[in-house]
């Protein structure tokens, strides 16, 4: 909202000397949100002044009409001549009154104004329209000074187009409606400087009479517990609405339309209560507000027809008959959608000379779901939205009724209807003391009480009534006062004593609280888990994977493009209601996806080499799929009910994975590269399990098929004999589905089915020499390595100390299908140095052992 | 070999003055100076280990001279031996002299020609990089632990019990609706994808009992379309702090000890009324910046704010013996400020060259 010093100083007694600057400072210092304070003297430099138009040449032969003026601006232009000035727009006419810029002078923007050739003619100078002029957004023509202004030719135009103002622009915190009018910041403002205020909110109205002015029956009190209304009568169709009301609704950004709906759009701006002006003539019958039947159809004033449905509320003319059946005999046909917006059979034209003014009070939770419902955020719905005072609508009925009988003649009706359901506030009960021990300031009752008083609280000090009703916060220590306090109408947000608290320390000041550092207890430091995930992050990093975070949003149709099949629990995913692109509706079930995804989009960039990971969660729905019980906020909910509450989510693992493409190790001055393949995926998976501290004897890898994995190139990595992830090259089906560089490798692990690493036992040491032993075993090829070392350490016994793969060799005197596996055993005693016969036995042991299991064959031998 | 042994086998008694021409001061000042000039000549020390069997093995003319000593006469065998042992020392010490500079010449030779270019490319494999909002959650989380908070995690997938109504954000709060927050399917699952981190906060206020000093870092949702300052998936940390005479204060105090910590001794918080459903008082804060690329600045920062006592009945705690405070902020707004970041797609896509000038230190 956007509003003038000017208005504001109406209401408040704001210093001479105020700057923009304190301005703001004060504003957010109460909260307000504030988007800008422009003091507009600054913004036109140079000569503005008026000018009024004496001949006007219509230009022809360019791509739009052009207008050549003689615009008289006095002596302003230092001849007394008239100035010569092209123009484009055609909203004037000979003798009317404009806003000139004549050259030297500089427009926001820094658009300076200069005399120029141009359309054929000398052009010195610029008629200006409010937009150029930084005044609002109607850059529908220039700027035509009403009838009433009393503005000469030669006139500084500043003060005269509001150009001597400072203008505020304010967005709104959701829970203060209040605030969203010159009203409330007028109030807000004289909390900041401590200065008066005159609230126009509690300015004397006439009470509703007996007499109706219009006949209204309100059928959902619920829905609107307050309706006023009066009729003017005889109103001037043709009077323009004042300079004055034009200039401060272009302020705000609203068009001035009509002198009665700038009257209502003014009061609303002016006390912040929306209002709506009926023509009384195009209503053919009572008034009825009721709820709207679904389906029931209504044209609003945006010109959109709407479909209404029961949760509505509508005004609807009695006179009418309704074509919906289930809407009743006498229900009538719906002319407005109730606090949100007109609509355009009833509305105010060019011809209407009788009024009638409406000023209601709204549910605002109504308010808020039509609004949301038909998209309609009007200025109206804003503030229903965000609560409005009810004790307003006779104040603005009558202000607006002044307004327009001042302005635009007629007689006001006598009779006043004011249809009032409207329960008062609620007092609230607070120990005096709680607003210091809430916010660490010594604030003394006394000072609590005027905080509240100011913003218009009624503060009374009662003990007695506190004992019958301790409330939530219990009666102060030490038989300290407690107060009770009855909000006044227009902060329907104040409801707890925690409410209360926050108006104090609000008004008193946020800058005044100070800085004390609380003393946690002892902690016990990261979890396990926290810790694990930190070293395998760190430790993937240090290999050189680049970590990703990937949004978890993917596309149906990724697990047929991993090729999963159709049983795989990876197909069974969360499904969004409202996914942001209907492409990717559902969660990520495996990590790949999206990081796939993300190796695609890199590679499109130009990287040829990369390697990745992300650490992160997946989703995996639960099998029978209820919802979740209802739970109040009255109390903590049971754990039984939490319990089940819970066993709706989805599983939601943290899983690791990498991915690879190009080279792992760029060729460089050292020799060739070497291409990432399927070990590297495996290394990443081992070395996974390595940071979370798992011991390499309870890593089992064994060879698998496993979607999207390469069916002769995938490893399943087990922990104690249950799996916890895949490790291997990409199918290559897999591969050319989604576009992937040749043998790109992958690994996913499922962190949290990783156990907890184990306190380790340390080794003993030998100082004896070892006795180390190379055998070369002759095996099938298809007998896994992983088992032929197996089945040598178990074959080897207690001396053998490590072994190490250290050749792999298959040859044509090997045999087809036969490869040779060198070994280098080393062997060693805790308590001697062994001897060459106790070496050899057991590595005779070990190869024993393999050529039980697996007939291997001492090479060379 | 032979006739040296044999030469050796019988006495020289009769003096014969041929046979020991060896010892002949002359004899043995030549090959002195034979010597010194054969090692003298010698360029490596290899060559001068070739020219040891001529000068000081057993058939050089010293050697072969000590052995005719046993020919001589008595009286003259002392002097004699005086004699061989001097030139025996001399090609010594010679030998050794020539050896050491050899030696030493030959390692600073070594040294020369073993020069590599030590600017050539080191590491073979590219270097990796932790995401900076990785690092930063991090550094915020053990700024907290070091205060002795904890860590609480939930899940991504939540109850809109906990995302919202707990936090006393009402069934009619335009946050809940499907133009804000993510639902899981059907529209009335009663699950929606988190909307903020606070949802832990109520976890952990179900299920442990007060003193409570929480951070709780993670992922959040909202339905924003990704834009240069909006993203539909982003990170949080928030913190949560429940005991007894918890005030505004200690908030405050807090934020402050954090913003030095993370923005250096200059850094201090700036507090304004505010408005969030799950504290009262509430407040926005702004951050003092000294290091920002535009210059030293106000940033707004996160939320915060005092408890509201509704939501502690909720989650089980007594808002009469329990007070408590909470603060939040985005961890993806913070690494872009801090970092300069333009363009929060930057922190989204996974662009390698990004993240990799973020390497991955503390």
């Amino acid at each position: 909202m956007r509003v003038s010093v000017s208005w504001l100083r109406e209401y408040v007694d704001l210093p001479a000397d105020l700057t923009p600057a304190d301005l703001e400072q004060s504003l957010v210092g109460l909260g307000l949100e504030v988007e800008s304070v422009v003091d507009l003297a600054g913004t036109v430099t140079g000569p503005l002044v008026v000018g009024e138009v004496r001949e006007i040449e219509e230009l022809t032969g360019f791509k739009k009409p052009i207008r050549f003026c003689r615009v008289d601006v006095g002596d302003a232009n230092g001849t007394g001549e008239l100035q010569e000035i092209v123009c484009g727009a055609r909203n004037f006419a000979v003798g009317d009154r404009v806003v000139v810029i004549l050259p030297g002078g500089v427009l926001p923007g820094d658009f300076a104004i200069g005399a120029r050739r141009t359309y054929g003619r000398n052009s010195k100078g610029m008629i200006c329209s409010a937009k150029e002029l930084g005044l609002g957004d109607d850059h529908g023509g220039i700027i035509v000074l009403p009838d009433s202004s009393p503005a000469k030719p030669g006139d500084d135009a500043r003060p005269v187009v509001g150009l001597d103002d400072v203008v505020v622009e304010v967005e709104l915190t959701p829970d203060r409606g209040y605030q969203m009018s010159v009203r409330g910041i007028a109030r807000e403002l004289s909390h900041a400087f401590g200065v008066p205020f005159r609230d126009p909110g509690l300015a004397s109205a006439p009470a509703g009479t007996e007499a109706p002015a219009y006949p209204v029956e309100v059928r959902d009190p619920v829905g609107c517990d307050r309706f006023a209304a009066r009729m003017v009568r005889g109103v001037n169709p043709a009077a323009p609405s004042p300079a004055w009301m034009v200039q401060r609704l272009t302020t705000a950004g609203i068009r001035s339309l009509s002198l009665p709906v700038d009257i209502t759009n003014y009061v609303m701006l002016e006390l912040g209560q929306p209002m709506h002006a009926f023509d009384a003539d195009r209503i053919t019958g009572s008034l009825v507000v009721r709820r709207a039947v679904a389906g029931e159809r209504l044209t609003t004033l945006d010109g959109v027809a709407r479909t209404l449905v029961a949760e509505d509320m509508v005004i609807c003319d009695a006179g009418l008959s309704n074509s919906t059946p289930a809407a009743g005999a006498d229900a009538g046909v719906p002319i407005s959608l109730a606090a949100v917006m007109g609509g355009e059979s009833s509305e105010v034209v060019a011809e209407t000379s009788t009024v009638l003014f409406e000023a209601a009070h709204w549910d605002p939770v109504m308010v808020g779901r039509t609004a949301r419902r038909h998209r309609l955020f009007s200025a109206a719905a804003k503030r229903w939205e965000r609560g409005v005072d009810p004790a307003l609508p006779l104040v603005a009925i009558d202000r607006a009724v002044q307004l327009l009988v001042e302005h635009g003649g007629g007689a006001a009706g006598a009779e006043i209807l004011d249809i009032d359901h409207v329960s008062s506030p609620t007092p609230v009960v607070m120990p005096a003391d709680l607003p210091a021990r809430r916010v660490g300031v010594a604030y003394s009752p006394d000072r609590v009480a005027a905080l509240l008083t100011e913003v218009g609280c009624t503060v009374v000090t009662g003990p007695d009534r506190l004992a019958a009703d301790p409330g939530e916060v219990g009666v102060a220590a030490g038989g300290a006062v407690s107060f009770l306090v009855t909000p006044p109408s227009w902060r329907p947000d104040l409801t707890d004593p925690a409410d209360l608290v926050e108006e104090v320390v609000r008004l008193d000041g946020y800058d005044r609280v100070p800085a004390v550092l609380p003393v946690a207890p002892a902690g016990r430091g990261l979890t396990w888990q926290q810790r694990r995930q930190r070293a395998v992050a760190r430790m993937l990093a240090d290999q050189g994977y680049v970590e990703v975070l990937s949004a978890p949003f993917v596309a149906v149709e990724l697990a047929d493009q991993l090729g999963l099949p159709a049983d795989d629990a990876r197909r069974r995913a969360v499904r969004l209601a409202n996914p942001l692109s209907e492409q990717e509706p559902v969660l990520r079930t495996t990590l790949l996806g999206p990081l796939l995804g993300v190796l695609r989009r890199n590679l499109g960039r130009g990287q040829r080499d990369l390697a990745l990971y992300e650490i992160g969660t997946v989703f995996h729905p639960r099998a029978a799929v209820g919802t979740p019980p209802t739970m109040g906020v009255e109390h903590r909910p049971s754990d039984a009910e939490l319990a089940a509450a819970d066993a709706v989510l989805p599983e939601q693992p943290r899983h690791v994975a990498v991915v690879l493409a190009g080279e792992v190790e760029p060729g460089g001055w050292w020799g060739e590269g070497r291409p990432a393949g399927w070990a590297d995926a495996v290394a990443a998976a081992r070395a996974v399990l390595a940071a979370a501290g798992i011991p390499e004897d309870r890593v089992a890898v064994r060879a698998v098929e496993q979607a999207p994995w390469h069916p002769g190139r995938c490893a399943r990595l087990v922990v104690d004999g249950a799996a916890v992830g895949y490790a291997g090259e990409l199918h290559p089906a897999v591969i050319a589905e989604l576009e992937l560089p040749r043998r790109t490798a992958a690994m996913e692990l499922d962190l949290d089915a990783v156990p907890a690493a184990p306190v380790r036992q340390a080794p003993v040491l030998s100082s004896f020499p070892p006795a180390l032993i190379d055998v070369a075993l002759v095996v099938d090829v298809d007998v896994p390595v992983a088992e032929v070392q197996g089945a040598l350490v178990a074959g080897a016994g207690a001396l053998l100390e490590s072994v190490r793969l250290f050749d792999v060799y298959a040859g044509e005197q090997l045999g087809a299908g036969r490869r040779s596996l060198a070994y280098k055993l080393t062997f060693r005693a805790p308590d001697r140095t062994l001897t060459v016969e106790e070496a050899v036995a057991a590595r005779d042991a070990a190869v024993a052992c393999v050529a039980e299991r697996f007939g291997a064959t001492l090479r060379g031998v | 070999m032979r006739e040296c042994l044999y030469a050796m086998s019988y006495r020289n008694d009769p003096y014969d003055p041929k046979q020991v021409a060896l010892l002949d001061p002359a004899a043995l000042a030549e090959a002195v100076a034979t010597a010194e000039a054969a090692f003298a000549a010698a360029a490596s020390p290899d060559e001068l280990t070739a020219l040891r069997p001529a000068h000081l093995g057993d058939r050089a003319p010293a050697s072969l001279a000590r052995r005719e000593i046993g020919a001589l006469p008595p009286a003259a065998k002392a002097d004699a031996g005086k004699r061989v042992n001097e030139a025996r020392r001399s090609i010594e010490s010679a030998y050794a002299a020539r050896a050491q500079v050899l030696e030493r010449e030959q390692a600073e030779r070594m040294l020369v020609e073993e020069r590599v270019d030590v600017t050539l490319p080191a590491a073979r494999r590219p270097a990796g990089a932790r995401h900076p909002v990785s690092t930063l959650m991090e550094q915020i989380t053990d700024f907290f632990v070091g205060m002795g908070y904890e860590v609480a995690e939930g899940p991504e997938v939540e109850l809109e019990w906990t995302n919202f109504d707990a936090l006393n954000i009402l069934p009619d709060h335009p946050a809940r609706g499907l133009m804000d927050t993510f639902h899981v399917a059907p529209e009335h699952s009663g699950m929606v994808l988190r909307t903020h981190t606070s949802p832990v906060q109520a976890r952990t206020m179900l299920t442990r009992t007060p003193p409570i000093y929480v951070i709780c870092p993670g992922r959040v949702y909202r339905t924003d379309e990704l834009d240069a300052t909006h993203a539909p998936v982003f990170h949080q940390v928030e913190g949560l702090v429940v005991d007894r005479g918890i005030t505004m204060a200690h908030l405050r105090g807090t934020l402050d000890h954090f913003a030095r910590a993370m923005f250096g001794p200059q850094a201090r918080t700036r507090f304004r009324p505010h408005y969030f459903p799950f504290t009262e008082p509430s407040a926005e804060f702004d951050v003092w910046f000294p290091e920002h690329r535009k210059g030293a600045q106000w940033v707004e920062w996160g939320g915060c704010g005092m408890v509201n006592p509704r939501v502690l009945r909720a989650c089980g705690i007594d808002p009469e013996v329990y007070s408590g405070f909470a603060f939040g902020m985005g961890i993806d707004r913070t690494v872009m400020f801090r970092h300069g970041v333009g363009d929060m797609r930057d922190l989204v896509e996974g662009d390698v060259r990004f993240t990799r000038a973020f390497g991955y230190g503390a």
